[in-house]
């Protein structure tokens, strides 16, 4: 097996564990996201992934381990820590305001301002330069409200939020769970420009098909363990099928 | 990301813009639906308002109506007197619909907004005529007694999750009491200060009805052009310049009419009454601000932003307690400035005074298009609304109707209006419960 990349990963885990009470969610998980690579994160119901996201946003710190941001160890106690180390997560629920349009969504948080008003101008640009360097097509004016969007071009504002942010690392939750095949399709390539950007993605997905559509590495969770850290090039997908259900073990070295 | 554009595979397809008409842009830029003709323009304005985003216009369209159906049924109703009264009449209806748009925005409510209004004029009066004390420094006294009732409604509902509904109504019956407490059992104050006795009784010297009617041109030229220049400096496109043109004549017909309505002389005796009401510039005022802050600060933004869904606001980093707090703060604020009003127009202030207001208030603004589900509306709305039910008020008191009449109308109006609410989100997309 190739060795993997020599480079710093953006995020690295190291044995990280979490439990609520007397139930231990993660048990010592390592995981690793590089810039410029998509991670697809993979496991069943319970595995222990939202978990594992939660930590990495701040929303609810691990118990112990090894964070470390480019090389550095950082704490990631709060969402503030996380958005400071710019680490975005863009969640399944989309976190948008419907009554506000792709503007003032982007910028919501985070407007630009001279002297307490609003610089309505400046924003409507950097965002329609952002829509465009991801190369979104499917948006007809940066002035449209939220609510007349489809589910697809939402989650695309969504990502051209976390894009906007100078984000490093994002983590996407399920972005393609509600959608139609072709806005899947949209999505996807949106994930994989954002990554050739030189960001580090995470992806969670049920949808194997996509996973290895997009994916250039699967880590696969289970039981709050993770079991396997594949090249999507060098591994099947009953492999890692097996690798979620437990019914096969991963032999390679981890990555 | 700060890195220049690149352009991705099959991006070289044209733009579904049809006319850029600035030149700075790269010509595959996003519309902004800035651009294109005035008629693209005005295409587009009726297509988002057949797609449920009416805002206020089912309110003009019943404000028309209702004045043409009163003028047909009684010819009183269309001279400059009962117009000026009109304004008098609204003024204090207005001013608290205003205030009540900053909670109704965040979706909350505040049933006690009226008698704030009532409590904080109480207490002027009895400092004023009570204590002596200077008319300034008790209006000051007011209006911090409005803040500190803003804050511990705040308090309760955005710090410690208590429903606004029954804050404010235990507000709504609290403050009653402090009202009877204060002024005394079947206590009746004079308002015996000129300045605000002025507010609602006193018009402005003619020449200074149109220097107001200037001023509001000269600012919306201003800030029309302003933005124009904020926008080609930041090279996005700009609206053609005859809309700014057609809204500035759209102004100076309108407003200039009334005006020159106003400026006739509409006493019935030898004694000349004619000028705009000292009313008229204050709540334009008011309006002015007021909108600024909603439409071009942040804690504007952040009130859209949380009524539409606080729990994206939240995540996007805006501190929703804070914001909903200095919602209440704001609306109890505004609500001082309606009890003047009522005050002034009254002439006396008594226990049940601001009881019954704040239900016209909240029919005011849903009449005229501010959303109860929260995150859509302007405070012109509630200006709009407010004078639908002046109108009705006004027009089924000349025909001499009962008043149990008025109220079965009003009362109609307002679950129409909320009807109209409901189905136009349900068009635009959106849930009817709140999410």
């Amino acid at each position: 097996m190739a060795a993997p990349i020599m480079e710093t990963p953006v995020i690295e885990l190291t044995g990280v564990t979490k439990s609520f009470g007397p139930v231990d969610v993660l048990k010592g998980v390592s995981l690793a996201a590089y810039a410029g690579k998509v991670t697809a994160l993979v496991g069943d119901n319970g595995a222990g992934k939202s978990t594992l996201i939660k930590g990495l946003a701040g929303v609810q710190p691990y118990d112990t381990g090894v964070i470390k941001f480019n090389g550095e160890v950082v704490s990631l106690a709060t969402p503030r820590d996380a958005s400071h180390h710019g680490i975005e997560v863009v969640y399944q629920d989309l976190a948008l305001c419907e009554n506000l349009d792709i503007v003032q969504n982007m910028f919501l948080g985070r407007e630009e301002t001279a002297g307490g008003i609003m610089e309505e101008a400046v924003m409507e640009r950097e965002a329609a330069l952002t829509l465009q360097s991801l190369s979104v097509r499917t948006v007809k004016s940066v002035r449209q409200k939220v609510s007349s969007l489809s589910g697809g071009q939402r989650q695309t504002v969504a990502i051209a939020r976390s894009v906007l942010k100078k984000a490093k690392l994002v983590i996407l939750d399920e972005p393609t769970a509600a959608l139609g095949v072709a806005q899947t399709e949209q999505v996807l390539n949106l994930v994989r420009r954002l990554a050739d950007s030189g960001v580090a993605v995470i992806i969670i997905s049920h949808n194997l098909v996509d996973v290895f559509q997009v994916a250039d590495y699967i880590s696969v969770l289970y039981l709050g363990q993770m079991v396997a850290n594949v090249e999507t090039s060098e591994t099947t997908n009953n492999d890692v099928i097996g690798y979620i259900t437990g019914s096969k073990t991963y032999t390679g070295e981890s990555l | 990301m700060s890195t220049p554009p690149v352009p991705g595979p099959g991006d070289s397809a044209p733009s579904t813009n049809t006319a850029v008409n600035s030149v700075n842009l790269p010509p595959t830029l996003i519309g902004t639906g800035h651009e294109g003709t005035a008629m693209d323009q005005v295409r587009g304005y009726f297509s988002r308002v057949r797609s449920g985003d009416m805002g206020s216009l089912p309110a003009l369209g019943g404000f028309v109506v209702l004045s043409i159906l009163f003028a047909f049924l009684n010819p009183y109703f269309f001279t400059t007197l009962n117009l000026a009264n009109l304004f008098q009449q609204a003024g204090t209806l207005m001013m608290l619909s205003m205030a009540l748009v900053f909670v109704i925005l965040i979706a909350e409510i505040d049933l006690s907004a009226g008698v704030t209004a009532g409590v904080t004029a109480g207490l002027f009066v009895v400092l004023v005529n009570t204590y002596q004390v200077f008319w300034v420094l008790a209006l000051a006294t007011s209006f911090v007694l409005g803040i500190a009732i803003g804050s511990l409604i705040g308090f309760f509902v955005a710090k410690i999750g208590v429903p606004s509904f029954v804050v404010t109504l235990g507000l709504f019956l609290g403050l009653q009491g402090l009202q009877l407490v204060l002024l005394g059992e079947g206590g009746l104050y004079r308002v015996e200060t000129p300045q605000i006795l002025s507010i609602m009784n006193d018009n402005m010297p003619v020449w200074a009805g149109w220097v107001m009617v200037v001023v509001v041109l000269l600012v919306t030229y201003g800030i029309g052009m302003w933005d124009r220049s904020r926008r080609k400096k930041a090279g996005v496109p700009n609206r053609p310049m005859s809309l700014l043109w057609a809204r500035l004549i759209a102004i100076a017909v309108g407003l200039g009419f009334v005006v020159y309505l106003l400026n006739e002389n509409r006493s019935r005796s030898v004694k000349v009454l004619a000028g705009v009401p000292i009313i008229i510039p204050i709540s334009i005022a008011i309006l002015f601000i007021g909108t600024t802050v909603l439409d071009r600060s942040k804690f504007g933004r952040y009130l859209y932003a949380v009524g539409g869904n606080p729990e994206a606001a939240r995540r996007a980093g805006v501190k929703v307690t804070q914001v909903r707090l200095f919602a209440f703060i704001t609306c109890s604020t505004l609500a001082v400035v309606s009890g003047i009003f009522d005050a002034s127009r009254i002439g006396s202030i008594d226990a049940g005074s601001g009881k019954t207001i704040v239900l016209s208030g909240v029919a005011a603004a849903v009449v005229g298009g501010v959303s109860l589900f929260g995150g859509r509306g302007r405070l012109s709305h509630a200006v709009i609304g407010a004078f639908v039910i002046a109108v009705i008020d006004n027009g089924l008191g000349l025909l001499g109707l009962p008043s149990g009449v008025n109220y079965l109308v009003t009362g109609a109006v307002l679950i129409l209006a909320a009807t109209v609410d409901a189905i136009s989100r349900n068009r635009a997309g959106g849930k009817l419960t709140r999410t």
